[in-house]
């Protein structure tokens, strides 16, 4: 417990490490799904204050890891042309499509714009009429609500001249795969919070049923990660499996119930490619056939792009926990924030930039108790 | 974009039938909708999410929350001018906490 101080709470962080460490009798392996909560961890180095038997495994929470390849092609081709203005989240920029990213594109003349929000694009496209403004609608349920709301509100305005590329993904549908695969190790959950603020826990008690496996609703802050752990140990030690919230000051039961209504009036389920990992069944939303003039696949022609990963990206497996970031050979070496290969290591919330950044280059293969976080 | 941050409501209106709120996020002020909370009210908290007020917060566990945020640059982050990290990166700069706090 020798970086505990860190901690805005040390004498709280040092009282459920304790209670974690008397609880545990056998090794156990907790997904966190949340690439904040993936980010979380690494900084403040909580995997390595949990005893040996816990090991956490990074899960495929990270939105713009997972936006497929086909996708940022589409978005590229799309922002390129001269009579659009593209906006996008700023950590969309340096995400790699094939061959080049957003932030080359605006160098090459197309006018990108980074928004805080997606009711900002709205803006932009209500002052530039003349001009067509195309949102980058990507994200989880948490990202969703906004998005969905934002072409709700162009309906509503009339503003013709907006539309927005949209690649939502779902958790539960991402949970139901990984437990799905003959190699997952996966035995509990850290699920989302922010994703449950808007969705609450109804879609969670099946799965857990189904395999068996506690699911602990958990914040991304310090302490919060540490009580979800320990919440979820305590299960897996009793033989229990359901689901707890370990962050009800920002989790309902019902989650959201108006962001709920509008996601249901404006997108409807798909299935969707999850980059690295191929398509999982139900697992996104697109705009609904009600708003299809709002839709930039529809509006316009994109379709027959052709792409290709790196062969050398492995970012797959990391996504689905099967690989440790600095397990796969081109980390640090062909692949650094700098060159990404893949995803992983280009958004800030990825795992594989998390352990860049936190300098666990050093480390091998398994886990180690003495590499120091920079933090 | 993942970051869902507190923030205290400072003034509410309607604007395009919307009603929209000032929020300040430990001292940096953003335009929020609160379609998703039609009943906030000045002076409470709420977590924000792209310009969303998603669920409402107590102000102890808000004003935690921020400070922790501030203390790790991840307000900076937020609401950073994400070109200058975007051209240091391409310039060959490791996202290192020194460029990422900029």
């Amino acid at each position: 417990m020798k970086y505990i101080d860190e901690f805005q709470d040390p004498e709280l962080a040092r009282r459920l490490l304790d209670d974690i460490h008397a609880t545990v009798t056998r090794p156990w392996a907790l997904m966190e799904v949340c690439g904040g909560q993936t980010h979380s961890i690494i900084r403040h180095g909580i995997d390595q204050l949990l005893p040996d038997q816990v090991e956490l495994i990074h899960g495929p929470g990270c939105p713009v890891c997972v936006t497929p390849l086909e996708v940022i092609d589409k978005a590229l081709e799309i922002a390129s042309r001269p009579q659009v203005i593209f906006c996008s989240f700023g950590d969309m920029l340096r995400v790699p499509g094939t061959g080049r990213d957003l932030f080359q594109v605006r160098g090459e003349g197309g006018d990108v714009r980074v928004v805080y929000s997606p009711l900002d694009a709205l803006r932009i496209a209500q002052q530039n009429p003349d001009r067509e403004v195309v949102f980058f609608g990507i994200g989880f349920e948490t990202t969703a609500p906004p998005n969905a709301m934002t072409v709700h509100q162009a309906r509503k305005l009339g503003i013709a001249n907006f539309s927005m590329l949209v690649s939502h993904v779902r958790v539960p549908p991402a949970i139901e795969a990984i437990m799905s695969s003959p190699n997952c190790r996966v035995q509990g959950f850290l699920a989302a919070g922010h994703v449950c603020s808007v969705m609450g826990v109804g879609e969670y008690p099946e799965l857990a049923e189904r395999f068996r496996v506690p699911i602990v609703v958990t914040g991304f802050e310090p302490l919060d990660i540490l009580e979800g752990v320990r919440r979820a140990v305590r299960q897996l030690e009793r033989g229990e499996h359901t689901v707890d919230n370990a962050y009800a000051r920002a989790v309902r039961p019902e989650g959201n119930p108006a962001a709920r209504a509008m996601l249901e009036d404006v997108f409807e389920v798909t299935d969707r490619a999850w980059r690295g990992i191929g398509v999982i069944p139900d697992s996104g939303w697109r705009l609904s056939s009600k708003y299809r003039d709002h839709d930039a696949e529809y509006r316009f022609s994109v379709d027959g792009i052709r792409t290709e990963e790196p062969a050398e990206c492995r970012s797959g497996e990391v996504l689905q926990g099967l690989l440790k970031p600095h397990e796969c050979e081109a980390f640090g070496t062909l692949c650094t924030p700098r060159t990404p290969l893949g995803a992983t290591m280009v958004s800030s919330e990825g795992a594989c930039a998390a352990y860049y950044l936190y300098r666990r280059l050093d480390m091998p293969a398994t886990k180690t108790r003495e590499a120091t976080p920079v933090v | 974009m993942c970051l869902a941050v507190p923030g205290r409501v400072l003034d509410i209106e309607e604007r395009d039938g919307t009603r929209m709120a000032t929020v300040d996020f430990g001292g940096v002020v953003k335009e929020v909708c609160l379609e998703y909370l039609p009943d906030l009210q000045v002076g409470e908290y709420a977590i924000v999410h792209v310009g969303f007020a998603l669920q409402r917060l107590d102000e102890e566990s808000a004003r935690q929350t921020l400070e922790l945020f501030a203390e790790l640059g991840l307000l900076q982050e937020e609401f950073g001018d994400p070109w200058e990290t975007a051209a240091a990166e391409a310039a060959g700069s490791e996202p290192v906490e020194e460029v990422r706090n900029q």
